[in-house]
This record gives structure tokens, sequence and C-alpha cells, in this order.
């Protein structure tokens, strides 16, 4: 088939991927967008298998049909909870597979530079093309697919290690060998050393030992990274997979691929800001992991914290007009996201104004809160972002918070020496009461107080947000 | 001890301040009670109904004043009244003190202690005997039922076979207590309802009871009714032509006024001067609750029914409560309970005359042989204050558009500034590298552009389904390995091969894990 329609077919499913993540800014159009983006890597897979240089169609196409089944499976079973583990766990295996095709870029291109003019002539597909480069374009080449297989190591161990935090297989807390980032600065250097090393011999051994330095890379950088910056890790690994993929492009000139590899590359670094935004904290410093120490004497909290049942939780919930519900990680923990659901119905029943505020960060992936209440059948239309909801805290009757704890701590605001000092928060405590669901008295991610829950207009509601909330249903009909 | 009611002797009053049921709960707080013969029968209440409530029914005044150590009346009492008192007893009734400075003084010189029932502060614990806010319920709602009673047309609108019926439109001067029962009956009949107050404050409470809020365009500190307990205070001449300029402007329109306009210890401002009833339509209908300090209307006569030259009927009785004495005796007789109850912490049928208490203290005007009148503020602030709300600094139109102009130049630079570095960095990349290599970044740089356009637009919400969907096109990957496996060694096809194993299952749960994702989003 010729070259020319392979191209043109790229081009199509360019503009299709484009349109299938612009399609994402609204929740109806976004359900269009899915199919846009089906349907352009239907095309891009179709167009590539009859192009030029592929062969073994039938491995190709039962390779592609075992693995889609292993992902339907996947995709069908897994929980919405469970969602950051599994966007973790595929972002290793685009990582792993990036490694894999600069190797064989590697491999290919020994093999076409050991031929004879002749034989190169008689060579089609990739290697014909490997076959027609120059000096230049070779050493361009070599430096394209060292960059590939490098991001590929690091975002395939980095995701291992996230998937292993996210699912609770792994501490979440930041762990380092001796040494911290001294190490990875070592192994950042060694594969420095290795690309110079490969870019003038153009031996496989640099590459592999610049591999290994990759994947210990990407090993201890995310265990060095505690559990709630992880909204940022995911998006940050979603980047990387992303640039891999622009790097392998290069490396095989291929446009589609860098087309692609750029969007999601750009995609995940966006998220990353906005989530490091969101924190009040510079990339740099979530990537270095763990809080900074106080940068002076904090402020001590006053008060005590107090307790209420059930009984009273229900009794101020009947007197109230409007209701402001916060949800944070903790309720995704207790899997409480269906009788936060069921409340909400109950309470929209007798009439009352219910809503959701959702700061950028709750959860460990971005958006993690509206998918689970997306979950529960929570409408989206009153899941809202701080900066919807924030102004209207004063106004409010009732505010429950549900398993979050930093995102609401008015330390933020009240205490310039605190080390969330000038985080945005959302402001609950405005409102004229608080229930704070909570399994105990414990801090929160940061390690820091909550004065919060010292509020006079404070009511602490201990206990498994599942079972706390269960046991308010049963008093309120 | 015991507490006796007489029949009241002001002319016309109907109202008694003892029922049967309020004298069941006095017994439960121990006393024993008396009653005027014939002293509920103007309210509806039988002599023998009071019998079998447990009451004494004595035959005159005298016998029951001889009898009674504490005498609970509605009206104040006359100068007779006054003389049946003695220092041990107690008199509870209205009083008016400010007003019956005289009567005061003699009821000191007799020693007895008197509290006045007008004289309850207005602080929240006090409201179940605040009888003043009681009887203007009842006046409020009276007002509405008179003013039907003389205007010949519906309150509602309606349309009927027989024809149209345009509404009644009915305007409420002052919304204290009697004002907002008045809006209340008023929208309840189906009138149009429009009410006016000094006090700004009060257009929530306006508002919720279904009328519309008079919004006077005045540009002054408007008092706040916090400062003076809950009530409006007088009004700066200014304010008072901007208000006179608006009623004219309502006046040909209403077809009903109630005014019920007062400040404490002043005659009541006049507001609906002779100009407007003049231009209001022939059968519409004043009444004016404040008839008793002179009447907000200048036409009014107090106590009495006129209708003018241009067929405007103006109603000017001062005894609403009186009208409907068996509603306003049962509220009263409670309110009078409620101070019993005050008065008797221990239920035992002896009263406490605590002077320490903030509403017995602000209630009693003459106790132990000298006036107490008037007494000092009371501890409690009635109202909160409202917090004056600080307006955000207006800025001018300059000031803005120089904030805009200097915004959109720090916009510009930073944008030029971004435009030339990365122009700078892509032309020395194209100095060192190859045609074939810069075509491929050509492509890379606008992907990235394109990217960072079309991402800032994804909603927060669904952040999550995003990372979903590039995860799954990012195993794009996919091409590469599908290029390399048809040529080269085994080593090539076995790594290509397991790169395509891999990719397929990220197409595949990529996608549908978004499309099961963002399947779950709905709209209520």
């Amino acid at each position: 088939m010729e070259y020319g329609f392979t191209t043109a077919a790229y081009v199509v499913a360019a503009v299709l991927f484009i349109l299938s993540l612009g399609g994402l800014s609204g929740q109806e159009s976004a359900k269009r967008a899915v199919w846009y983006g089906i349907a352009g890597m239907a095309l891009a897979v179709f167009a590539t298998l009859i192009g030029p240089g592929s062969g073994l169609w039938l491995l190709s196409l039962l390779l592609i049909a075992g693995g889609g089944a292993i992902g339907v499976v996947v995709a069908k079973r897994v929980q919405m909870t469970e969602m950051p583990q599994l966007v973790a766990a595929m972002h290793s295996l685009v990582g792993l597979a990036a490694v894999f095709v600069g190797f064989n870029a590697h491999f290919e291109l020994g093999r076409v530079l050991a031929m004879d003019e002749t034989a190169r002539e008689a060579l089609e597909g990739f290697a014909a093309v490997l076959a027609h480069k120059d000096g230049v374009e070779q050493s361009i080449l070599r430096v394209e697919l060292f960059l590939g297989i490098f991001i590929g190591a690091v975002t395939f161990t980095g995701s291992v290690v996230a998937f292993g935090k996210l699912a609770g297989k792994v501490t979440s807390a930041a762990t380092k060998l001796p040494g911290g980032h001294l190490l990875n600065a070592g192994a950042a250097v060694l594969s420095l050393l290795c690309l110079i090393w490969y870019f003038n011999t153009g031996g496989f051994f640099p590459l592999f030992v610049m591999t290994l330095a990759g994947l210990f890379i990407g090993y201890h950088l995310i265990m060095g990274i505690g559990g709630a910056d992880m909204p940022v890790v995911v998006s940050m690994l979603n980047s990387y997979s992303g640039w891999a993929a622009a790097a392998i492009g290069f490396s095989l000139g291929n446009d589609l691929l860098i087309v692609v590899g750029a969007l999601v590359g750009s995609s995940g670094a966006i998220l990353s800001y906005i989530m490091c935004k969101a924190m009040n904290r510079s990339f740099i410093s979530v990537i270095l992991g763990g809080f900074g120490g106080p940068a002076g004497e904090q402020m001590a909290v006053e008060g005590e914290q107090v307790a209420i049942d059930a009984d009273g939780v229900a009794a101020t919930l009947e007197d109230a007009d409007s209701v402001i519900i916060v949800p944070g990680y903790g309720m995704a923990v207790a899997q409480a996201q269906q009788n936060v659901a069921e409340l909400t119905r109950r309470l929209r029943a007798k009439g009352k104004e219910v809503r959701f505020g959702i700061h950028p960060v709750a959860g460990r992936l971005p958006g993690h809160m509206n998918v689970l209440l997306a979950e529960a059948k929570v409408p989206y239309d009153i899941v809202l972002e701080m900066d919807e909801i924030n102004d209207d805290f004063p106004e409010t009757d009732v505010v429950i918070v549900i398993g979050s704890n930093d995102i609401v701590n008015p330390a933020a605001q009240e205490d310039p020496n605190s080390p969330i000092a000038g985080m945005p928060v959302l402001e609950v405590w405005k409102a004229k009461t608080v229930f704070v669901s909570k399994r105990g008295q414990g801090t929160g991610y940061s390690g820091i107080e909550n004065p919060l829950f010292y509020k006079e207009n404070t009511r602490m509601f201990f206990g498994d947000a599942k079972k706390s909330l269960d046991d308010l249903l049963t008093r309120i009909s | 001890m015991k507490i006796g009611s007489p029949r009241e002797v002001f002319p016309g009053e109907a109202r008694v301040a003892m029922t049967p049921d309020s004298a069941r709960a006095l017994q439960k707080l121990g006393y024993a009670c008396a009653i005027e013969s014939g002293a509920g029968k103007a309210a509806g209440f039988s002599d023998a109904a009071y019998a079998d409530a447990g009451v004494e029914v004595l035959g005159s005044a005298e016998e029951l004043f001889a009898a009674s150590d504490i005498i609970a009346k509605v009206r104040p009492p006359t100068d007779t009244e006054v003389g049946l008192l003695s220092d041990d007893k107690t008199l509870i009734s209205f009083f008016y003190p400010a007003s019956n400075e005289a009567l005061m003084e003699a009821a000191k010189e007799k020693g007895a202690s008197v509290i006045a029932m007008d004289m309850v502060p207005r602080i929240s614990r006090a409201q179940k005997m605040d009888a003043l806010s009681s009887m203007a319920n009842i006046a409020g709602y009276r007002a509405v039922i008179e003013a039907g009673n003389n205007f010949g047309r519906f309150f509602t609108g309606q349309v009927t076979a027989a024809g149209k019926v345009p509404p009644a439109k009915v305007l409420i001067v002052g919304a204290g207590v009697a004002g907002l029962a008045a809006i209340g009956t008023s929208t309840s009949l189906g009138a149009i309802t429009y009410a006016f107050d000094v006090r700004p404050e009060v257009a929530e409470q306006i508002e919720s009871m279904g009328a519309e809020f008079v919004y006077l365009d005045f540009e002054e500190e408007q008092t706040d009714g916090a400062a003076t307990g809950g009530y409006a205070a007088p009004s700066s001449p200014e304010f008072r032509l901007k208000q006179l300029e608006k009623f004219r402007e309502l006046a040909p329109e209403m077809d009903i006024v109630i005014t019920t306009a007062l400040i404490p210890n002043r005659d009541a401002p006049v507001l609906w001067t002779k100009d407007m009833v003049e231009m209001m339509k022939p059968g519409s209908v004043i009444v004016d609750l404040a008839a008793e300090r002179g009447g907000n209307c200048e036409l009014t006569v107090k106590d009495e029914k006129i209708v003018t030259d241009n067929g405007v009927t103006i109603v000017g009785y001062t005894d609403f409560p009186s009208r409907m004495a068996a509603q306003s005796s049962t509220l009263y007789a409670t309110n009078i309970r409620h101070m019993m109850t005050d008065l008797t912490p221990e239920k035992d049928g002896q009263v406490n005359h605590n002077m320490e208490d903030d509403v017995i203290r602000g209630a009693t005007i003459t106790h132990e042989g000298a006036i107490t009148f008037p007494p000092p503020p009371p501890k409690i602030q009635a109202i909160a204050a409202q917090k004056k709300k600080e307006p955000a600094k207006e800025l001018t139109r300059e000031e803005k558009l120089e904030l805009e102009k200097q915004a959109f130049k720090a916009q510009t630079r930073q944008q030029v500034t971004l435009l030339v570095i990365g122009a700078a960095l892509i032309l020395g990349v194209g100095l060192v590298a190859p045609a074939s290599f810069m075509q491929h970044f050509i492509v890379f740089v606008l992907a990235i552009f394109v990217g960072f356009q079309v991402i800032w637009n994804v909603s927060h919400a669904l952040h999550t389904p995003l990372m979903a969907v590039t995860n799954a096109i990012s195993s794009i990957i996919i091409l590469g390995a599908l290029m390399q496996i048809g040529s080269g060694s085994f080593l090539v096809i076995l790594l290509a091969a397991l790169s395509v194993f891999m990719a397929g299952i990220n197409i595949f749960g990529g996608f549908l894990v978004t499309r099961r994702m963002l399947a779950m989003f709905q709209k209520s």
C-alpha cells in the first residue's frame, strides 16, 4: 500500500485524537469524544498494518485481540475507587513498551548498518527508512531512541511503584534509600555519561546501563513521594509516557506518534501544574517528596474537639436548609460514596439544597472524587469546584466533611508559619455548623494539627465514614 | 395567693384578662383564681365556664379587689380601681406609664406593685409575655378584615364567566408586628401587597411574608431598629419628604392603605396627607391603626369611620383587639399566665418579685412604695446590631482601564518573551539539525501547542477520564511496534510482539474504562 495513504490516515487520526481531548471540556460532549478517540486509534492501527514495514499480520492481530481481551476484563471489573491504581498500572505498560520499541530501533539500526549497499536497497519498511539516513541523522536517531528508552524506563518503574502505593501493596509513606536524592542525581549523571558513550560508539552496553539507571530513578523517585502527593505523581507519569512515545516517534520518523505523544505529554504536564497549584507547592518540592519543616512557631490550637453522635447530626440536618458535603480520600478508603449519595438523595427529597465542594487535590487522582460521586449517581451539576463554592459557605447551614483534612484546614489562611500556609482551601469553617466524619483524632497527610476540629461550630463525628453514614441514614427517612 | 380579674369598665372594651383555660394553668402554678361576674361575657366566656374551671365567681369589683392578692386587668386602671389597691396587692395590666403619670403616682401612694404589660422588654426570652405584640398581631389581622368589610370588591383577582376582576392593591405602611400580620392576611386573601418601613433591615421580613418592599432611594444613614429595641425611630425631614413623595406616587394606584407607623412615646407621624387621600379612587379604604395617637392619616377621626367627599372610607377605630375579644382575650390571658410563671419560679403560688430579673424589672413601674419607671436598659441587647457592610472600593472607570491596560501589557510582555525564547531555541536547533529532523520537530512543537490549548479547557470534574483517555491514546506506541514486528531478527520480533500485546491491553482497557466513567456522569 502507498505510503501516502498511511500519512493521510495519520492526519485524520491526529485530528480525531485532538477532538477527543477537546471534547472533555463538558460531560455531555465527553461521551462523544471517547468515540473519536476509539475511531482515531482504530484508523491508526489499520493504516499502520497495511502500511509499509509491517508484517506478520495474523500475529499482530492475535496479540492485539489477546491484550484487548485482558484490557476489557480489567476495565469491566475495576472498582471506581481503584481507578488511581489502574491508571498507574497502565502507564507502566506504555513505559515498558517504549523501552522495547527503543531497543528494537537500536537493533535494527545495527543490522542495517552491517549490510552492504545492495542489501540496503532491497530493504523495505522501517529498515528502509533507517537505511536512507546519513551520518548526522543516525546520530540524532541515537539520541532520540536513547531518550525514549530512558523516559520509558523511568515511567515503567515509577508507575509500578505508584501502583503499589495506591493499591496499598507498598507503604505509602515517603521512604528513601540512604543517600536520598544524591542517588537519583548520580543515576542521572550516569545516564548522561552513557548517552555520550553511546553517541560515540553505538554499542548496546551503554544503552543497557542507562536503562538500568532509568529504572532505578523511576523506582527511587516515586518511593520518596508520599501518598497524598499521588495526584501529582500520576499526572506526571502520564506526561512522561507521552514524552516517551514522542521520543520514539522521532526515532521511528512517525509523525502520528510524535503528535499523540506531545498531546499526552502536555496534558499530563498541565494536570501536574494544576495539582501543584492547588497545593500551593512547587513541582520540584513535590518531586523531592515530603513536606518541609514549619517556617517558624506555629499558632497553638485552642479549644477542644467536641464529639457528636448520629442523633445529633440527624437533628441538625433536619433543621438545615442548605448542606455542602466535602469529601476526601477518606470517603474513597471507606467506600462510603454510595452512602453519601443516599444521604444526598434523602436530603434533596426533603427539599434541602445539597451540594458538593471538591478540592482539586481531594483523593489520589485528579478528579477522583467526581468519578466516585458520579459512580454513586450523584448528579454532576451539584458537584462544584472549590472556586465555585467557596463564597457560599457563610450562607450554608451545615457542612459535612467526610474523610478530608488538609484541604479544609483553616491554618492555611490563618497561620503564616504553617507548612501549608497559602494553600487554597475550602472555607468550611465559615458555615453555621461543620460536621467532620473522621476515623480518629489523628492529623492529616501533612502531619499538622487542623484547627478546624477545635472550632466552636465544629462537631466531630468519629468513626469509619461508611459505618457513621449507615448509622445516620437509619435516622433520616 | 389569689389572682382575680375584674370586668373591664372602659366603654366598649370586650376583652378579659383571664380565660377558663388560663385559669386552669394558673391553678397549676399554685394560685387560686377569682373573676368578677360577667367579666368574660363580652368575649364569649360565661360565668359557668369559669366556675367549671374552678374559678371563684364574685359579685362585684370591690369584692374581687378585696379578695385578690394579684389583680390582672387589660386596660389601665380607673381612679376608682386604683383606690381599691393596697400595699399588699399587685396589679398587672396595660398602663402606658409615660403618659399616665398621675395614675402611676396614685398607685405608688397606695403602695401597690404595678406590672405594666406594655413595658415588657423586647428580648427573646420575654416574647411569650409580650402582650403588645400579641395585640398588634390581632390588630393587623383585623385591620385587613375591617378594610375588606368596607371595600366593595374582591381582594383576589379572578377571571369569571361574568367578567374579569382585577386584584386589589394593598399598601401597608410600617412593618412592625401589626404590619407584618396585615401583610400576611392581605397576601393570603390574594391581594397584591406592598409594604413600606423606614427600617431597611425589615425588607427581608416583608418579602418573606409575600409582599413587595417599597424601596426608597435615599442616600442617608438609615436608622437601624437594633438601637431602639426593635422600634422605629423618627426620621430626618429630608427622608420624610422623600417618603411622602413616594407615597404620592403610589396613592392613585392603591385600593387599600393600612398605616401602622408608631414611634414609642410620640404622636403618630403623619404619612398619608390630605392630598394623597384626594388622589385615591372612590371606594378605596384607609385603615389607620395609629388613630389612638392622632393617626398616620391627616383626615383620621379617632374611633370613627368617615367617608370623604371623594368616596374614600377612613377607618379610625382604636379597639381592633377588642373587636376580636375571644381571640385577644385568649392571647392576653396567656401572656399574663407566662408573666405569672416568671413571677412564680417555685410554682408554689407565692409571688417572688425578683427585681434582678431583666423582664420583671423592666415591666415593674411601682414597687414597695416607689416609682421604678423608667427602668434601666436591659442587660441583653434586644436585637443584634446589623453589621454595616463595607462596600468594596469602587474603582473609577479610569482606574479600571488603567489596571486592564497594565494587565494587558504584562501579558503581552510575557507572551512575547516566551515566543522569542521559543523561536530562538527552535532556530538554534534548526542550525545544527538536518531538514528531515526539523520536519518532525515542527510537528512536535505544533502538537504540544495544540495540546496546551485543548487541555486547559478540560473541566476539573473530568480529570480522571482525561487521564484514562490519554492513557489509552498514549498506547499509540503500538504503531512503532507494528512497524518493527515485520522486519528483523527473532529478538526484535519478540520485543515488538510483547509491546503490541501490552499496548493492546492499554487501548481496550483505557477506552472502556473511560466510557464507563463518563456514562456515570448524570445531570440531576
